[in-house]
């Protein structure tokens, strides 16, 4: 029932979006969600979605996934949205009112902006997991802080955490799995009674789950001493990350859209 | 010259107990094994009989408290040549789940390396040498939790070999595995020991592998109570059944028969030519039952 969790998905694939450094991208992403919340016109939120939906295309990731990324966020804009609506006033006559709703021409304008502008921004943002692998993406973050070393920050560790976490993640849920389907074999009920009992009725799937994990962690720490394993002092790394064509590329364009959007900004 | 040299070890787990005293549980008794390069060396004995505390003095994971452990002519105690001596003797777990690091395969085979220093270049070369040599190549870019059991068991090898160690420890590498994971993890080590004359300890359960290997230790409460060629190991059926061994169904088959006045060679462990023999026997009319 656990199995279909899938954290970050990623698409594999060969595109230029796909090719691209993985800490120019991530930077990139960044400097998007700025550009986004700089954007104050509709032209410029138009122009940022066209860029969105061509990188989508690009990336040959199918446009059905801006919709996807977006969906677990509906329940928050649709809230934000109707207080927006209803809790902000304008200038002149509102053009609805009944009874203590009143509803101003301006909040309508407003709310269609914010939401165009989180729908943008989310689907732009989304478009760095569907590119880029999970493992390489890691190194890119540690990579990237890796100056933070110097003020003692553990970097290297914090990578190791997530790398150890992606990894065991799908195990830790077959196990889960498992041990649902022996307690309910052994008569557990999972699906009746009130809070309390079904809190209760966990209990013993939690317990089993907790000691295998410490078990897992035991052996993994010596399976990695066995490797040489001494943190992150003096390590190398397979994957090298190197700027290419494609990344200057990327760059330039990126800086047309900041050019673009600011000359928006400034003209309307 | 010895891969590894235990001289004289004894080792024992120190624990507190409630009230903050020392208890020390007293695991391996006066351990003496010398283990030539390139030899197959399987080791038997019970649960909790000490087998895999041994197997982590072989590459200093433990340290024993008395007694010596050279590994390659270091000694495993000096902490300035632990990553020799880890590099020397690498060591394959039970659980292949819990051994693989990375969420790819051939990150994984490369975490010993990057552990290292290993320039990228010379990882990249390794990781595909590692591969190849184990038959996982076509699956360097999978995810590890996809996988069989066989075939992860064989990454975590994969991951070890990328070192070149001299010497392979696998601490009941099959225990996990269907047959048919037991059957590939058995080939890939043969194969290591053969091909590539690395040394192999193959701690084991299964009296079919042991009975491969090219010599057996067998333990038995923190000692080692017989050290030969698996043939003279194996024809002392009575003393392996008395703490608590198989051994070969095909030897219990010929003991069995010899009980009822066979004289079958106990010392040949080639399914072939036990087949041979008891053949012979037969139609030399020689069934010797009583009754
Ligand atoms: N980390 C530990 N701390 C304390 N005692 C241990 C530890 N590991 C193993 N032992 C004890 O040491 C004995 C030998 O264990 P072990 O070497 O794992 O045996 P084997 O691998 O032959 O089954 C057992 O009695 C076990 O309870
Ligand atoms: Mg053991």
């Amino acid at each position: 029932m656990l199995r279909d969790i899938t954290i970050g998905q990623f698409f594999p694939g060969d595109s230029p979006v796909h090719r691209m450094d993985s800490r120019l991208k991530l930077i990139l992403n960044l400097a998007f969600l700025v550009i986004i919340f700089i954007a104050d016109n509709y032209l410029a939120l138009g122009i940022s979605a066209a860029f969105v939906l061509s990188l989508y295309i690009i990336s040959g990731i199918s446009l059905k996934f801006i919709f996807r990324s977006l969906k677990p966020i509906m329940p928050l804009i649709i809230i934000t949205s109707v207080l927006n609506l209803f809790l902000l006033t304008g200038e002149g006559e509102p053009i609805f009112k009944l009874g203590f709703i009143t509803i101003y021409w301006q909040a309508i304008d407003t709310t269609a902006f914010m939401i165009l502008r989180l729908f943008v921004l989310i689907a732009g943002m989304s478009l760095l997991t569907y590119t880029t692998s999970p493992i390489v993406l890691t190194d890119a973050i540690e990579r990237l802080l890796s100056p933070l070393k110097y003020i003692r920050f553990p970097v290297h560790e914090l990578a190791m955490m997530m790398t150890i976490a992606m990894r065991f993640i799908p195990t830790l849920i077959e196990e889960t799995d498992k041990i649902v389907l022996a307690q309910k074999a052994r008569g557990a009920n999972f699906e009746e009674g009130n809070l309390i009992t079904r809190i209760k009725a966990f209990i013993p799937i939690i317990v089993p789950l907790f000691v295998s994990a410490f078990k897992r962690a035991n052996e993994l720490a010596l399976a990695m001493e066995c490797r040489c394993y001494h943190g992150g002092d003096g390590r190398t790394k397979l994957r090298q990350p190197k700027l290419a064509i494609v990344d200057l590329f990327a760059f330039l364009v990126f800086l047309l859209f900041t050019i673009i959007i600011i000359l928006t900004n400034i003209y309307f | 010259m010895d891969i590894i040299k235990v001289e004289n070890v004894d080792f024992s787990y120190v624990s507190q107990n409630d009230n903050g005293k020392q208890i020390s549980n007293k695991v391996l008794k006066n351990i003496n094994i010398d283990i030539p390069e390139g030899q197959f060396l399987a080791v038997l004995g019970h649960n909790g009989c000490g087998k895999s505390t041994m197997a982590k003095l072989f590459n200093g994971l433990l340290i024993p408290q008395s007694g010596k452990v050279f590994v390659d002519g270091i000694d495993t105690a000096d902490e300035n040549r632990i990553f020799d001596v880890r590099q020397t003797v690498g060591m394959v777990f039970q659980n292949p789940d819990n051994q693989i690091v990375a969420t790819i395969v051939e990150e994984d085979v490369a975490f010993a390396l990057e552990n290292l220093g290993v320039l990228p270049n010379e990882i990249r070369k390794r990781v595909d040498e590692s591969l190849k040599t184990v038959g996982m190549y076509e699956y360097r870019d999978h995810a590890p939790h996809k996988l069989s059991g066989g075939q992860k068991q064989r990454v975590a090898i994969a991951g070890v070999l990328a070192m070149r160690p001299k010497c392979l420890v696998l601490d009941e590498p099959t225990a996990m595995l269907d047959p048919k994971g037991r059957k590939e993890i058995i080939k890939t080590i043969k194969m290591l020991n053969k091909d590539f004359g690395t040394t192999v300890i193959l701690i084991t359960h299964y009296m079919e592998e042991a009975a491969q290997a090219d010599r057996v230790v067998v333990m038995e409460q923190g000692e080692v109570v017989l050290d030969n060629i698996p043939e003279r190991i194996f024809s002392q059926v009575e003393f392996m059944k008395k703490i608590g061994l198989d051994v070969p169904q095909t030897i219990e088959l010929f003991y069995e028969l010899n009980k009822n006045g066979f004289s079958l060679n106990l010392e040949i462990l080639d399914i072939e030519e036990q087949a041979e023999q008891l053949a012979d026997a037969i139609k030399g009319g020689n069934y010797g039952i009583s009754n």
